[in-house]
């Protein structure tokens, strides 16, 4: 099973410029960030804090469910989905 | 001589140089475009000074930087350099204090955070470790966030006893540590806390900020959420110096850095009126431990002033004679060469400005 990541312009510099991360991991969308922290902990910790809870202005979605809606961490992946991480729309 | 200025603003970190004996100033930046710096640090026990900076982008969260070459580069370590312990359950939400310990501790710096917590770095400020005593201390459920959060915003170790630090909360008042914080005691005797049925309990005080006198380590300053205030017994009692300000209001307050009795405050006329006391924008100084106050305004706006200075946004330098700094809320930044008699804008047309520190490098 496999998943791909999508990294938003802002992030890529975590990233070494990758905009689209091939995951082996898929399963629930807790596991595939587990895997990005292993491969890419400073992109992962942009996306979650350390108590593991998504932070309160990054989206993600699953195959272009937002994951609030759907389970959050526990969302399920499954092979070969899409999982875009998009900075919400919020300040000023 | 060269004096750096780090200007930490509500969109980014930006940098001041001056070569010419800060007659004048290059602005560069901002680093961390689009995040609130609310603590810098230089560190000058370095060969190379080394720039200490807390960043908080709204998006994607809190770090802390650092740079040893004077900000054209920084490093931040892949995993956080700062974070909350699992079993806690809280995550950060802002650095408030990035505060290098005394000389005798050339690798120790300390921070200061929302939720409120003192975090210890023995490698110069790159990784940190939660002070855990602090964290437990029976008090700290009942501290409540002030208006900017619920933080710990001043750390100041002593300069020559390193098993002694002093740490603020708004809002929970001071405490102090004697044992390299293995146990911490609240120190506000004689600290007014208004806003509660007890006017003067034993924590719960909205302290804004605290410094250190100069010649004194056992002398140190308190700006409080109403209330000026002077400890001669290393914050074991405190009584009013408010006296000769026209406002006990306030967040700023600067010690002179080699000067004793020297120390700087920016009033503002009341918690539900955070203007400069009488809408003017004027630095008071003491040269006399707070019993009398001086308005500072040469070169200063001479127009109705309504810019706020928040509790880290003024500043001293360490040069000889020392150069003292404020940043307002609408983004200038002032300078004083000549230790507050005379004043010069040396930066305008930036974000709000949350934090300054500079130093000769």
């Amino acid at each position: 099973m496999s998943s791909t990541v999508l990294v938003p312009g802002a992030l890529r510099g975590e990233t070494g410029g990758e905009s689209r991360l091939a995951i082996g991991s898929a399963g629930t969308l807790g596991a595939v960030l587990d895997e990005v922290a292993r491969r890419w902990p400073r992109l992962e910790r942009r996306i979650r804090d350390e108590q593991g809870q998504l932070r309160r202005y990054v989206n993600v979605y699953v195959d272009g469910a937002d994951c609030r809606l759907t389970g959050g961490l526990a969302t399920p992946v499954p092979a070969g989905a899409e999982i875009q991480v998009v900075p919400s729309v919020a300040g000023g | 001589m060269a004096v750096l200025m780090a200007i930490g603003t509500g969109k980014g970190l930006f940098l001041a140089r001056s070569e010419d004996e800060r007659k004048s100033w290059e602005v560069s930046g901002p680093h961390f475009p689009m995040s609130g710096v609310y603590a810098v640090g230089i560190d000058c026990r370095r060969a190379t000074p080394r720039l200490l900076a807390g960043a908080t982008s709204s998006h994607f969260g809190p770090s802390v930087s650092t740079s040893d070459d004077l900000g054209a580069s920084w490093h931040e370590p892949d995993h956080a350099p700062l974070a909350f312990p699992a079993d806690t359950g809280a995550a950060l939400a802002r650095v408030w204090q990035l505060k290098p310990a005394g000389p005798g501790e050339p690798d120790v710096v300390y921070a200061g955070t929302e939720p409120s917590a003192l975090f210890r770095s023995a490698d110069g400020g790159v990784t940190y470790e939660m002070v855990r005593a602090l964290w437990e201390h029976p008090h700290r459920e009942h501290w409540a966030p002030g208006g900017g959060g619920q933080a710990l915003h001043t750390v100041l170790p002593h300069p020559h006893e390193p098993s002694r630090v002093l740490v603020a909360v708004s809002t929970g008042g001071v405490y102090r540590t004697t044992d390299a914080g293995s146990s911490w005691s609240a120190s506000n005797s004689g600290i007014k806390a208004y806003f509660l049925p007890d006017q003067f309990p034993e924590f719960g005080q909205c302290v804004h900020k605290v410094v250190q006198d100069a010649g004194d380590p056992e002398r140190l300053y308190l700006q409080n959420h109403h209330g000026v205030y002077r400890s001669d017994d290393g914050g074991a009692s405190w009584r009013s110096i408010a006296d000769g300000l026209p406002s006990d209001f306030g967040f700023a307050m600067v010690a002179h850095p080699t000067r004793p009795g020297v120390v700087y405050s920016f009033p503002l006329t009341a918690d539900a009126m955070r203007f400069p006391a009488d809408e003017r924008c004027r630095v008071f100084r003491s040269q006399d431990a707070g019993q009398t106050w001086e308005a500072l305004s040469d070169g200063l706006p001479t127009e109705p002033f309504y810019p706020s200075v928040l509790r880290d946004a003024m500043c001293a330098d360490d040069a000889d004679p020392a150069g003292v700094y404020f940043g307002t809320r609408s983004g200038e930044v002032y300078a004083s060469a000549d230790e507050g008699d005379s004043w010069r804008l040396v930066a305008a047309h930036l974000p709000d400005v949350l934090c300054l520190r500079a130093a000769v490098v």
